[in-house]
C-alpha cells in the first residue's frame, strides 16, 4: 500500500493485524504513542485525511491511500499550530506523554465541540494535570512566565522540554529506533493465585516461528531479593525469585519469552505447558493472621519476615502516654471502621525497559524507572555484574506517582539480553499494569478518638491491617509511614496504634503517592469531624484546638529521637485559606431540585519532606566555555517538573535566566548517584545537591574573578553573562577561558543528604451536591490549600496540586478494582476501570501559605504526595454534611451509597 | 492494538464472496472493538468497507441504515421534525463511553453485533422498534425485530458467519414523542441504565429498559400506566438474574434507578 505521513510518501505492507500505531512508529513516529492500545486513553491519536482516530483501532492496511499527520508534522512552515502554541502558552502537561493525543484531538475540533470539552475530551485521559492546565490551554491563557536573569525563583518559566513536548519530539522511554536484532520479551503470567509448578514443557513453545529462548524459574539466579527500590534494600523483605517455582497471585510471572516479534513470543507464551499444584489462596489479611492460614512464604530472619508461619511481614506496635487514661478523661468517644482500598497508578507511560550489551562488552538498560542507580545495584547482585559493566538511565518517563519504585521491567530484560547477546526490549501492556504491577495498598483501619468537651484531644487510637499481597515490597514502609503523619499532625498526650502488614494471594501493593498515609488520613480525618459532631464544635475548629503548632513536638506512638523538625510552619493559613474559601460561595451552584442535597467538608494533611530511610544525591554544576552553565544530577524527570525546579535555582543562584542553564539527569554513567525519585523528595535532596553545588560554583568563579582582577571577592558579583567588579565588567566566557589557561577548573561538586527532614502541610475544602435518590454526587467547589515552603514556579505547582486532587477524586469518587472469587482483577483495562476524564475532574483553585523553609532549597519544600491524602475524607466530610450519613468505604460511587440515602427527608424548599 | 494472530485478510466485493464460514473468520466493520483486545481465536480479518452499502436511506417510510454505517456519520444526520423521536438518535450517540474520535470508525452494526448491556445503538433500535435484516452465509435473508437480536451479554441471535446487513427504524416509531434517561457511576461514563420512552400522541406507551438488564426488556402499556402498573410491569418482566451485574453498576442500584428514571418517563409522556 501507498500512503502518505505527514507530507511524505511511504510504501509499505503491514501485516494484516496490524493498527496504525505500530504501523506509524515502526515508520520512527514516535509521538504516537501507548497509553492502553485499546482506544480508551486517546494518546495515539493521529489524523486520517484530517480526522482524527484513535490509531491502536485503526487496521493499518486501511490507511492505503490516505493522508496520515501526527504531532510531528502538525506545525507548517516551522510554525506551531495554534493548539500547539495555546498547549505551549499554558504549559498544559506534566510528564507530557498524553500530550500528542491532547493536541491532535484539540486541533481537530470545530468551535461547537470546544464548547462542550467534558464531551470533547471524553477519549483523552491525563493522569498528571488533573486537566486544569489542560482546560487553560483551550481557554488561550498564557501560564508561563518571562525568564529574567536573577528572577527565576518564584517565576512560572517553561519546562525545558515544552518545545519538544508539544512538537512530539520528547522521547519517553521506547521512543527510540530499536538496535537491530532486537528481541521481544513477554511472559506468561500465573492464572492461579496460589500453586506450586510440577513441571514446565516449553517444547512447543520452542517450536513457534522465531521464538529465541524460554526461561523458567530453573533458568535464572536463585537470588532472593526485593522489587521495591530503596537506598536500604534491608526495609523491604527478601521475599522474591526473578522467576518462581510457587506461584502467590493471579498475574504473577512464571515464564519468559523471547522472540523475534512480539507476537511471536505471545504465541510462544501461549504454547508453553505449566503443570501447576493448586494450592489452597487466602485473600483476607485479616484470616491470613489466623493460625492454620495458608502460609504464602517459608522463609524467616534472612528474608526480613517477621512471623512467616502467620503471613505477617511486619508488626508495629507503640504507646505514648496512656491509652486507657486518655479514653477516662474524655468527655466524648468515637470509634469506627474504615476501609480504604487499592488504586492503581495508570501512568500513561506503562513500565518498559529495553537491555543491550555494546561492543565493548558494557551492558546498557534505558528504562522507565524511577531509581535507576538502585535498580542499577540489584541487576549487578542478581546477575553478578560489576558495577563499572552496567549502565542505567532513563530520558523522559511518562508518570510515574510511585509505580516506577519497583524493579519489574528492568531485570528479565537484561537477563534476556545477557544469555542472548542481543538487545531486548519488554514493554508492560495496559492489562499487565493492572494485573502484574503494584497498587496502594488496601487498608482496613480501626479508628478510636476521645476528646474533651471543649474538644481537646485525650486520647487517638488506631489498628491498621495493610495487605501487602503476594509480596512485602513496600509493605513494611508503607505501613510505617501511615502509623507516623496522620496521627502525629495532632497533638495529644495519649496515643496507641498496632499495625499489621499481612501477606495474602494478591497482587503486591507498592508505593503510591501518599505513601501509605493517603489510607489512614482518610480514616483519621473522617473520625475527627464524626467527633466534633458528637461535641457540636465546628470541624475547622476542632482541628485548630488540637492541631500541632510550630513550637510543638511531632510524634505519633513512638517516643524517640527523631531527625524530624519543623523547618517551616504554614498549617494555620492552610486552614484559614480553606475556611474563607468555602465561606466564599465560590463554585457552582447546586443543581435544581430539592432531591439535591449540598455539603462542604475539609481535611487536613501532614508530610515528611523526605523519608526516614536514607536519601542521598550529589550534583556536579560547571561554567563551561560559551559562558553558560550545566549541571548534572541523578534525579528522574518523571512530569514532577524537577529539572525545571533545578533549572530555576542554578539560574536563581548564578543570576542569569534558565535558558543558559544545561543538564544531564538520571544516568548512572553521566551523573553523579541519587537515591530514586520519590517520596516527594526530589527538591529536598537532589535539587538540595543542585543548590550546594551552584552556591559553591558561585564562590568559586567570584573567588577567581577577585583573584585575577585583584578586586576583593566581595566586591564581585556575576551578572548575567558578566562578573562586574568595580566598573569594570569581565564576560564570563573570557574568565573561562583564562582560568583554563590556568589550569582551575570552574565547576563544583556537591552531595546532598535527606537529613534533617522537614514537615509540609495541607488543607484540602470542597463542596458537593448528591442527589437523594439517585446518589450522584457532583463537586460544585473544590480548593486546595499548601504549605510547601518558597513556591519556586507557581505554574508547575499549582499543576502537581490539581493533578494530586483529581487522582484524589478518583480514590474518593470513582476508581475500583475488582476481583474475582480466584483471586484475578476483572477490571483491567481502563474503560472499565475509571481514572478522572476531563468531566470528572473540578475546576480547583490553589492557595500557596506564604513561609520560608530553613531546609530545602532556596525556602523551598516538598509537595507532591501531600496533595491527595486530604481529599477523600473532604469529600466524606461534606457527604456527611449533606446527607447525615457517614461513608465509610472508598470509592462513594453511587451504587454503593444510594441505600443509605433513601431514608434522608427531601431537603426544604428553596424560599 | 496489533491482532498478532491474524494472518489473512479478505476483501469481498461482495458478502456473497464469503461462502463457507469457519472458526478464525472475523467480519471487520469499524475495528473499534475487535483491535481493542486480544483476539487469540482471530485468524482472517473480512473487511466489510469494500461492500460499500449506502450508510443511511431516509424515505417515508422511516430510516434505513446499513450495518456499516459510522456512527459519525449517524450522528450528523437530520432528521426532519416530523421525526419527533429524531433526536433519540442524537442522544444514543452521545451516550457511548467511547469519544468522537472513535465515532469516526465505529459502526452502528458493529456497535449491535457486540451487544453488550450498555451498547446504546441497541438502546436507539430496540426503543424505536426497529427491524434488522440479517444474511445468513447460507440461505435467504431474513428479518428479526430488535427487540428480539440481543438475547444476553454479548449475546444475539445471529449464527456463526451470519452477518447483520442493516436496520430499519419505522417512520411510525420515529414520529412518536419520546422522554430519555441515562445514567453512568461517572460523568458521561459507560452507561448503568438507559432508558427510553415512547409515544404516539394519545397512545400507547413503550418503555425501553437497556443497560441495567443484560438484555433489552421493553415494556407496552394500553395508554399511560399508572405509577404502580409500572413498577409492577417492571418487576414482572425482570427477574431479579437479569439486572446487570458488572462493574458500571450493582444489580440492586439498576434496579432503583429504572424504577426512578422509569417513573419520570411515565410522567413525562403522561402530560
Amino acid at each position: 500500500m501507498k500512503l502518505k505521513v505527514n507530507g511524505k510518501e511511504f510504501s509499505a505492507s503491514p501485516p494484516p493485524g496490524e493498527c496504525l500505531r505500530m504501523f506509524l512508529r515502526d515508520l520512527g513516529w514516535f509521538s504516537v504513542k501507548k497509553g492502553c492500545d485499546a482506544g480508551d486513553c486517546g494518546a495515539c491519536t493521529v489524523w486520517v485525511d484530517n480526522k482524527p482516530v484513535h490509531s491502536c483501532l485503526y487496521p493499518a492496511f486501511r490507511a492505503d491511500g490516505r493522508e496520515v499527520t501526527t504531532l510531528e508534522g502538525l506545525a507548517s512552515e516551522g510554525k506551531l499550530h495554534p493548539m500547539q502554541q495555546a498547549f505551549l502558552d499554558a504549559q498544559a502537561f506534566q510528564c507530557g506523554y498524553c500530550t500528542a493525543g491532547m493536541i491532535m484531538t484539540g486541533a481537530a475540533l470545530s468551535d461547537e465541540q470546544k464548547k462542550d470539552l467534558p464531551h470533547a475530551l471524553k477519549g483523552n485521559l491525563c493522569r498528571c494535570t488533573g486537566y486544569g492546565s489542560i482546560r487553560d490551554a483551550f481557554d488561550g491563557k498564557t501560564n508561563v512566565e518571562i525568564d529574567d536573569a536573577g528572577k527565576s525563583s518564584g517565576a512560572s518559566v517553561h519546562n525545558p522540554f515544552a518545545e519538544a513536548i508539544v512538537t512530539g519530539h520528547a522521547h519517553y522511554t521506547t521512543d527510540v529506533p530499536l538496535p537491530e536484532g532486537t528481541l521481544h520479551l513477554k511472559v506468561l503470567r500465573s492464572p492461579h493465585a496460589h500453586a506450586k509448578i510440577v513441571s514446565i514443557d516449553r517444547t512447543k513453545a520452542m517450536a513457534v516461528p522465531g521464538v529465541v529462548a524460554v526461561y523458567t524459574w530453573e533458568d535464572v539466579p536463585r537470588r532472593p531479593y526485593t522489587t521495591a527500590i530503596h537506598e536500604d534494600n534491608r526495609v523491604d523483605p527478601d521475599d522474591t525469585y526473578l522467576l518462581d517455582n510457587v506461584a502467590r497471585f493471579v498475574g504473577q510471572r512464571i515464564v519468559a519469552v523471547v522472540a523475534e516479534t512480539e507476537g511471536a513470543a505471545e504465541e510462544g507464551c501461549r504454547k508453553v505447558e505449566v503443570e501447576y499444584e493448586i494450592l489452597q489462596p487466602v485473600f483476607d489479611p485479616e484470616e491470613a493472621m489466623v493460625p492454620g492460614a495458608p502460609v504464602l512464604h517459608e522463609r524467616g530472619i534472612d528474608s526480613h519476615i517477621l512471623h512467616p508461619e502467620r503471613n505477617i511481614f511486619l508488626e508495629l506496635h507503640g504507646e505514648v502516654g496512656n491509652i486507657a487514661e486518655g479514653f477516662a478523661e474524655a468527655d466524648a468517644i468515637y470509634e469506627g471502621d474504615y476501609d480504604a482500598p487499592r488504586q492503581q497508578h495508570v501512568h500513561l507511560e506503562t513500565m518498559q525497559s529495553l537491555a543491550w550489551r555494546s561492543d565493548d562488552g558494557r551492558l546498557h538498560v534505558r528504562t522507565s524507572s524511577q531509581g535507576p542507580f538502585i535498580v542499577k545495584g540489584r541487576l549487578c547482585y542478581l546477575f553478578g555484574i560489576m558495577p563499572a559493566d552496567l549502565h542505567v538511565f532513563t530520558e523522559r518517563v511518562g508518570g510515574g506517582f510511585g509505580g516506577k519504585q519497583d524493579m519489574m521491567s528492568e531485570d528479565l530484560s537484561l537477563f534476556a539480553t545477557m544469555k542472548t547477546g542481543r538487545p531486548v526490549k519488554w514493554e508492560f501492556t495496559r492489562e499487565e499494569q493492572f494485573i502484574g504491577a503494584t497498587t496502594r495498598h488496601p487498608m482496613k483501619i480501626h479508628v478510636k478518638l476521645g476528646a474533651k468537651i471543649d474538644g481537646t484531644l485525650t486520647a487517638i487510637q488506631y489498628r491498621i491491617v495493610s495487605n501487602t499481597g503476594a509480596y512485602g515490597n513496600h509493605g513494611g514502609e508503607t505501613l510505617a509511614n501511615g502509623m507516623s503523619g496522620p496521627w502525629a499532625i495532632y497533638k495529644c498526650p495519649n496515643k496507641k496504634g498496632d499495625g499489621y502488614a499481612v501477606y495474602t494471594n494478591l497482587q503486591c501493593g507498592g508505593g503510591f503517592r501518599g505513601y501509605g498515609t493517603t489510607q489512614p488520613t482518610f480514616a483519621m480525618e473522617s473520625a475527627l469531624d464524626e467527633l466534633a459532631d458528637l461535641l457540636k464544635i465546628d470541624p475547622i475548629e476542632m482541628r485548630r484546638k488540637n492541631v500541632v503548632g510550630a513550637a510543638d513536638k511531632m510524634e505519633a506512638i513512638w517516643e524517640e529521637s527523631s531527625d524530624l523538625t519543623m523547618g517551616s510552619y504554614g498549617l494555620d493559613q492552610c486552614l484559614d485559606a480553606i475556611e474563607k474559601a468555602l465561606a466564599s460561595g465560590r463554585g457552582l451552584r447546586k443543581p435544581e431540585g430539592d432531591d439535591w442535597l449540598e455539603g462542604s467538608g475539609m481535611a487536613i494533611s501532614m508530610l515528611d519532606c523526605v523519608p526516614p530511610t536514607e536519601q542521598r544525591s550529589g550534583s556536579e554544576v560547571s561554567l563551561l566555555e560559551d559562558g553558560s552553565y550545566h549541571f548534572t544530577v541523578g534525579s528522574v524527570e518523571i512530569g514532577n517538573g524537577l529539572v525545571t525546579a533545578q533549572q530555576q535555582v542554578v539560574a536563581q543562584i548564578m543570576n542569569c535566566p534558565t535558558s543558559r542553564v544545561s543538564f544531564i539527569n538520571s544516568d548512572t554513567d553521566k551523573t553523579p548517584y541519587d537515591s530514586g525519585t520519590f517520596a516527594s523528595v526530589g527538591m529536598m535532596v537532589p535539587t538540595k545537591a543542585v543548590e550546594n553545588a551552584a552556591r559553591a560554583l558561585h564562590e568559586k568563579i567570584v573567588s577567581y574573578a577577585a583573584k585575577s582582577t585583584k578586586t576583593k571577592p566581595e566586591d564581585c558579583r556575576i551578572e548575567d553573562t558578566f562578573v562586574v567588579h568595580g566598573r569594570r565588567r569581565t564576560p564570563l566566557t573570557e574568565l573561562r577561558a583564562a582560568a583554563e589557561k590556568e589550569g582551575e577548573n570552574l565547576a563544583a561538586f556537591r552531595k546532598a543528604y535527606g537529613s534533617p527532614r522537614t514537615v509540609a502541610f495541607m488543607a484540602y475544602g470542597v463542596r458537593l451536591a448528591v442527589h437523594r435518590i439517585t446518589g450522584e454526587i457532583q463537586v460544585l467547589f473544590s480548593a486546595e490549600a499548601v504549605d510547601t515552603g518558597t513556591v519556586m514556579n507557581p505554574n508547575q505547582l499549582r499543576g502537581q496540586c490539581i493533578g494530586g486532587v483529581v487522582q484524589g477524586i478518583g480514590y474518593a469518587l470513582q476508581e475500583k478494582m475488582v476481583y474475582n472469587d480466584s483471586g484475578g482483577v476483572i477490571n483491567a483495562q481502563l474503560r472499565n476501570y475509571r481514572i478522572p476524564a476531563f468531566a470528572d475532574a473540578p475546576v480547583t483553585e490553589i492557595f500557596f501559605a506564604d513561609t520560608y523553609d530553613s531546609i530545602g532549597p532556596l525556602g523551598a519544600k516538598s509537595i507532591a504526595e501531600n496533595t491527595i491524602n486530604p481529599v477523600a475524607p473532604a469529600i466524606g466530610n461534606a457527604l456527611k454534611a449533606a446527607t447525615g450519613v457517614r461513608f465509610t468505604a472508598l470509592p462513594f460511587t453511587e451504587d454503593r451509597i444510594f441505600a443509605k440515602l433513601q431514608e434522608i427527608e427531601k431537603s426544604p424548599a428553596p424560599v | 492494538m496489533n491482532l498478532n494472530t491474524v494472518k489473512d485478510l479478505k476483501r469481498p466485493k461482495s458478502a456473497d464472496e464469503i461462502r463457507q464460514w469457519r472458526d478464525g473468520y472475523a467480519w471487520l466493520a469499524g475495528g473499534t472493538w475487535l483491535f481493542s483486545e486480544q483476539q487469540v481465536h482471530v485468524d482472517t480479518l473480512i473487511d466489510l468497507h469494500t461492500l460499500k452499502w449506502p450508510a443511511l436511506t431516509a424515505g417515508k417510510d422511516g430510516l434505513e441504515i446499513a450495518a456499516t454505517c459510522r456512527i459519525a456519520e449517524l450522528y450528523d444526520f437530520k432528521p426532519p421534525k416530523e421525526w419527533r423521536s429524531g433526536p433519540v438518535i442524537g442522544e444514543c450517540c452521545r451516550s457511548f463511553l467511547s469519544s468522537f474520535k472513535i465515532w469516526n470508525e465505529a459502526t452502528v452494526g458493529g456497535n449491535l453485533c457486540m451487544s453488550l448491556p450498555a451498547s446504546p445503538m441497541v438502546s436507539l433500535v430496540v426503543a424505536l422498534e426497529g427491524i434488522l435484516t440479517l444474511w445468513p452465509r447460507d440461505g435467504a435473508p431474513r428479518e428479526v425485530l430488535a427487540t428480539n437480536f440481543v438475547t444476553g451479554n454479548h449475546q444475539n441471535v445471529l449464527a456463526p458467519g451470519e452477518l447483520l446487513r442493516s436496520i430499519r427504524l419505522p417512520a411510525e416509531a420515529l414520529s412518536k414523542n419520546f422522554a430519555f434517561r441515562r445514567s453512568s457511576l461517572t460523568h458521561l461514563g459507560r452507561s448503568a441504565v438507559l432508558l427510553i420512552g415512547t409515544r404516539a400522541p394519545a397512545g400507547d406507551v413503550i418503555l425501553t429498559v437497556t443497560a441495567a438488564t443484560a438484555h433489552p426488556v421493553q415494556l407496552r402499556f394500553k395508554g399511560s400506566p399508572s405509577e404502580a402498573e409500572l413498577r409492577d410491569a417492571i418487576d414482572s418482566a425482570v427477574p431479579d438474574s437479569l439486572w446487570f451485574d458488572d462493574v458500571h453498576g450493582s444489580p440492586a442500584h439498576r434496579r432503583h434507578l429504572t424504577y426512578h428514571f422509569g417513573e419520570e418517563i411515565r410522567k413525562e409522556l403522561e402530560a
